[in-house]
């Protein structure tokens, strides 16, 4: 398909940028900041320089499952209006150099981590980007609407990659950032789409609202965040974070809440119903909410990693609450 | 119509740009295997039997 599309336009040029952007680097800008958390976090210390390499194999290897992604992605891309502008669909560059760069790039990455830091690590990796690239991309998404609660496993390891690359190991506290960016992502990527699911369902992307309707992906939304924060709050609990994660995650799960309650109330999502006006009206009002709890979701987890990866450089004083 | 040449031009600039990226992944990629190998081995760089 996507091979069709680059050959129908064969003025198209590619550019070194047109590569670039199939890793897609704003996501692999969040995977270096959480992985690095989660290695500075680890208790073991390893040489910087070692350090640096384990993040950009991480880097890398996200880079890698994004160019596979949208290799294989290509026919839904092009339906969509937020992402028809990508390389493949657009024509800029050929389906099958989309998924070269990606397998070179995934066996570079991981290779690199086994040889320069562990193969626990490197194993770790490697699970991850099949896990995006084969689980997610070519089954999970075309197929069911809990495509985003599966598939975000894949989102939530780089920070246990980040400390199995440090210790060789990956205990409860590793396992816990993971939980939290897991936990975090449907309600995420669910408020994201009550305001854009008439893409999804142009292409046939069976997204929550797209399946079950607004009503429900609000419900979802609501009992996922109530479930979130318990998670968010946990690690200051257990050794890894301090007063200020406390506070940070307590807090600033507060208002999750209240924007997940504002949403589930709102009818964002739902078609407004042209013979009423008040009724189109409480539709805008609620892709409003949607958005707010979209926009907070991401600054809320920005700040709970912020706030563990300052007090560990820092060297603040764990918690240890239940210790 | 468009001109054939500028078009040539377009693509053999844009070739040329990723020819210079590849070619500066695969330096960095010798000079990160390099030192990984020093940093990994340190001291005992030079304190091996031939």
């Amino acid at each position: 398909m996507a091979m069709a599309t680059a050959q129908s336009n064969p003025r198209a040029i590619a550019r070194w940028q047109d590569f670039l952007q199939l890793l897609k680097p704003r996501v692999m800008s969040l995977v270096i900041f959480t992985a690095l958390t989660g290695l500075v976090c680890a208790p073991d210390r390893i040489n910087p320089i070692l350090a640096a390499v384990a993040v950009l194999c991480i880097a890398v290897g996200a880079g890698a499952s994004a160019s596979l992604n949208m290799w294989y992605d290509a026919d839904i891309d092009a339906k969509m209006r937020r992402t028809r502008g990508r390389p493949v669909p657009a024509g800029r560059v050929q389906g099958a150099d989309a998924l070269a760069l990606g397998v070179v790039l995934s066996l570079f990455s991981v290779m690199l981590m086994g040889m320069a830091l562990n193969w626990f690590a490197a194993g770790l990796l490697a699970f991850t980007i099949v896990f995006y690239a084969v689980v997610y991309t070519m089954w999970l998404k075309r197929w069911t609407a809990q495509n985003i609660v599966i598939g975000g496993l894949a989102g939530a390891l780089p920070p246990v990659i980040g400390w199995a690359a440090a210790t060789g190991g990956a205990p409860l506290n590793a396992w816990l950032l993971c939980a939290i960016i897991f936990m975090w992502t449907p309600p995420h990527f669910w408020a994201l789409s009550l305001y854009t699911s008439e893409d999804y369902a142009k292409a046939g992307v069976p997204m929550m609202p797209v399946v079950k309707g607004a009503s429900s992906t609000r419900l979802q939304i609501l009992v996922y965040s109530l479930l979130l924060i318990p998670v968010c709050v946990a690690p200051a609990f257990t050794g890894l974070g301090g007063a200020g994660y406390l506070a940070v995650s307590g807090l600033g799960g507060l208002v999750f809440l209240l924007l997940a309650w504002r949403l589930y109330r709102s009818h964002a999502g739902e078609a407004a119903d042209p013979r009423n006006d008040d009724g189109l009206y409480h539709v805008r009002a609620g892709a409003r909410d949607a958005r707010n709890l979209f926009a907070f979701s991401i600054l809320y987890l920005a700040l709970l990693f912020a706030t563990l990866l300052a007090e560990h450089l820092m060297g603040a004083r764990p918690l240890e609450l239940f210790r | 119509m468009s001109d054939p040449n500028r078009e040539d031009d377009a693509a053999a600039k844009a070739r040329k740009g990723r020819n210079i990226a590849i070619a500066l992944g695969l330096v960095a990629f010798v000079i990160l295997v390099y030192v990984v190998t020093v940093v990994r081995m340190g001291g005992s760089v030079a304190n091996r039997p031939f």
